[in-house]
């Protein structure tokens, strides 16, 4: 149910970006979603890939400090008030968000990956009440 | 201007004969009751017989601050406890504090040689000093309080802290006199300047030490407050600030010699050196009581000259410190020790012991940073963690430190790695 993320600790430095990203295509491994949180001092690089585990590895072997989390990755109808659902589902339970991030550039769905406190929790709530709005989670 | 004529104008025969004598006194003293030194006479094939004047002094073995904190916490004190009425401690590199101790005769002259430096600073009983420096088991506070009192100026114990506070005093009061870190003094000169009440101030005259500054700093300080400052430098080892200052004219700092006998030495092979010639600071307490202490090796880099001051001083003097023989950082006053930022990481268990220490002064104070690796086993992937790890490491070291620092988390292997003797600090300052 849950989706392998990778999470990479990078400094605010000039080409250290680059750097992730050669070692990723190195690899031949392929992004399908990420988001930089910054700090003043150093950035977190959270992705969603195609080879999780080997991302990390070749991360790791080229000197960077990789971890794999656990998100959910959200699907649901491109609407209006959609997020709101989803959000009020979440707030029933009262589970808090870590975080999220996604895009929509398809007209009729958009794609959320979000950590929950209790992403387990989170999942199964959506099982169970997400589909009468079209809310599932996928598995990446 | 001078406080104790009779002492601080002898002339060198007379300074020679009155150190011989207390020189003799002191040996006879450490050698019948402290073990430590006895022991380390004992192993060079030296009595207290053998030292029948100054001129023998170095004959003597010479004790270091591993001695201080081998014989950790009395040790090396040479009076019954009954005696000491005071202690003081510093931090040192392992956790376990220097501990020096002081019987009421000691207080007496620390009191003596303060108010000498007071003096020598153009300071009087009419005038109101506040004391900035840190009161507490750091000797800054209480030494220069005790000075003060014994001048028989009126004493303002601020401590340190609220700068604002400080300044509105300091107008209200009209305080004359001042003595704090020089870093501190720049930092109330600035809010002074930024408060708008430059011209109010009736401020004359400042005694700053406890860390290394340079004549430019001195310099600035005195025409950003259009006051004289003079240099103060001591260490608790010896009996806190107040060991040697500078007078009037500014030209290396005078040293009580009827208390401590100063040596220049050269650190590797602990020779004698010429006067003039840079070297490793030496002291013989010639008085002391509770702590005495025979050829404390200080560690600071100097030279000294013998030559009557324009002052009509004929103690030495002690030219303005050239830096550490060591690795010793003084930071905000405060000594800091790489080795205590290792041990307090390691301690704490959730970074790796890489880290890089950046001193600087930045508006005239100093600063710290400190980069920490961080490394996979102890990484998250919520921005919260990671700052909930920067804030704890910042306490654990504030602890260990008894200062703030900046942390930095950094990425793991970018702290570059030396061979042999490991590179811990980057200071900017250029001091010296
Ligand atoms: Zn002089």
């Amino acid at each position: 149910m849950l989706t392998k993320q990778v999470s990479v600790f990078v400094e605010n430095k000039k080409g250290r970006m680059e750097q992730v990203s050669k070692c990723l295509s190195d690899g031949n491994i392929n992004i399908a979603s990420m988001i930089l949180a910054d700090t003043s001092e150093y950035g977190l690089l959270r992705m969603i890939v195609s080879d999780a585990p080997k991302a990390k590895e070749v991360l790791e072997a080229a000197g960077f400090s990789a971890i794999i989390t656990k998100v959910l990755v959200v699907k649901f109808p491109n609407i209006a008030g959609t997020l709101d659902k989803l959000m009020g589902l979440f707030n029933e339970l009262d589970l808090s968000i870590e975080y999220m991030y996604g895009i929509s550039t398809s007209a009729d769905s958009a794609t959320l990956v979000v950590k929950t406190s209790d992403n387990d929790a989170a999942a199964k709530v959506i099982s169970e009440k997400g589909a009468e709005s079209d809310i599932s989670v996928i598995c990446m | 201007m001078i406080w104790n004529e009779a002492k601080e104008c002898m002339s060198r025969d007379e300074m020679a004969a009155l150190q011989s004598a207390r020189l003799v006194k002191t040996v006879n003293r450490v050698y019948h009751n402290v073990e430590f030194y006895r022991k380390k006479m004992q192993k060079v094939g030296i009595e207290p017989g053998d030292i029948k004047g100054i001129e023998d002094i170095t004959k003597l073995p010479y004790t270091t601050k591993a001695d201080l904190r081998d014989n950790y916490p009395f040790g090396l004190f040479a009076v019954p406890k009954s005696e000491i009425v005071r202690v003081h401690a510093s931090s040192g590199t392992t956790g376990k504090a220097t501990v020096v101790g002081y019987t009421r005769r000691d207080i007496d002259i620390w009191a003596e040689c303060v108010a000498r430096i007071l003096y020598m600073a153009g300071l009087r009983r009419e005038d109101i000093i506040q004391v900035a420096y840190g009161y507490g088991l750091f000797t800054g506070g209480l030494g220069l309080h005790y000075g003060a009192e014994n001048l028989g100026a009126t004493v303002v114990p601020m401590s340190t802290g609220n700068t604002k506070k400080l300044i509105t005093m300091m107008l209200d009061f009209e305080a004359t006199g001042i003595a704090c870190t020089p870093s501190y003094l720049l930092h109330i000169a600035e809010t002074i300047k930024e408060m708008g009440v430059r011209d109010q101030i009736k401020l004359k005259t400042a005694v700053c030490g406890a860390e290394p500054w340079t004549e430019q700093m001195r310099l600035q300080i005195e025409e950003e407050l259009g006051i004289n400052a003079h240099d103060i430098y001591g260490l608790s080892e010896i009996m806190g600030p107040g060991v040697a200052a500078d007078c009037e004219f500014h030209k290396g700092l005078h040293v009580h010699e009827d208390h401590f006998f100063p040596e220049i030495i050269a650190p590797d092979t602990l020779e004698p050196v010429a006067p003039g010639e840079v070297g490793e600071l030496v002291f013989t307490t010639l008085t002391k009581e509770g702590l005495p202490m025979i050829r404390y090796r200080t560690k600071d880099l100097t030279s000294i000259t013998y030559d009557k001051c324009e002052c009509g001083r004929t103690t030495a003097r002690i030219s303005r410190f050239k830096g550490r023989s060591d690795d010793m950082l003084v930071i905000r006053g405060v000594n800091v020790f790489p080795s205590q930022v290792e041990a307090a990481l390691l301690e704490m268990g959730e970074t790796t012991p890489h880290y890089m220490m950046i001193v600087d002064r930045v508006n005239n104070l100093d600063t710290l940073e400190i980069k920490v690796e961080v490394e996979e086993k102890f990484f998250t992937d919520e921005i919260k963690q990671l700052e909930q790890l920067s804030k704890k490491i910042g306490h654990v070291i504030h602890q260990a430190l008894g200062i703030q620092a900046k942390i930095t988390l950094v990425e793991p292997k970018s702290i570059e790695r030396s061979m042999g003797k490991a590179v811990h600090v980057i200071d900017n300052r250029n001091l010296v």
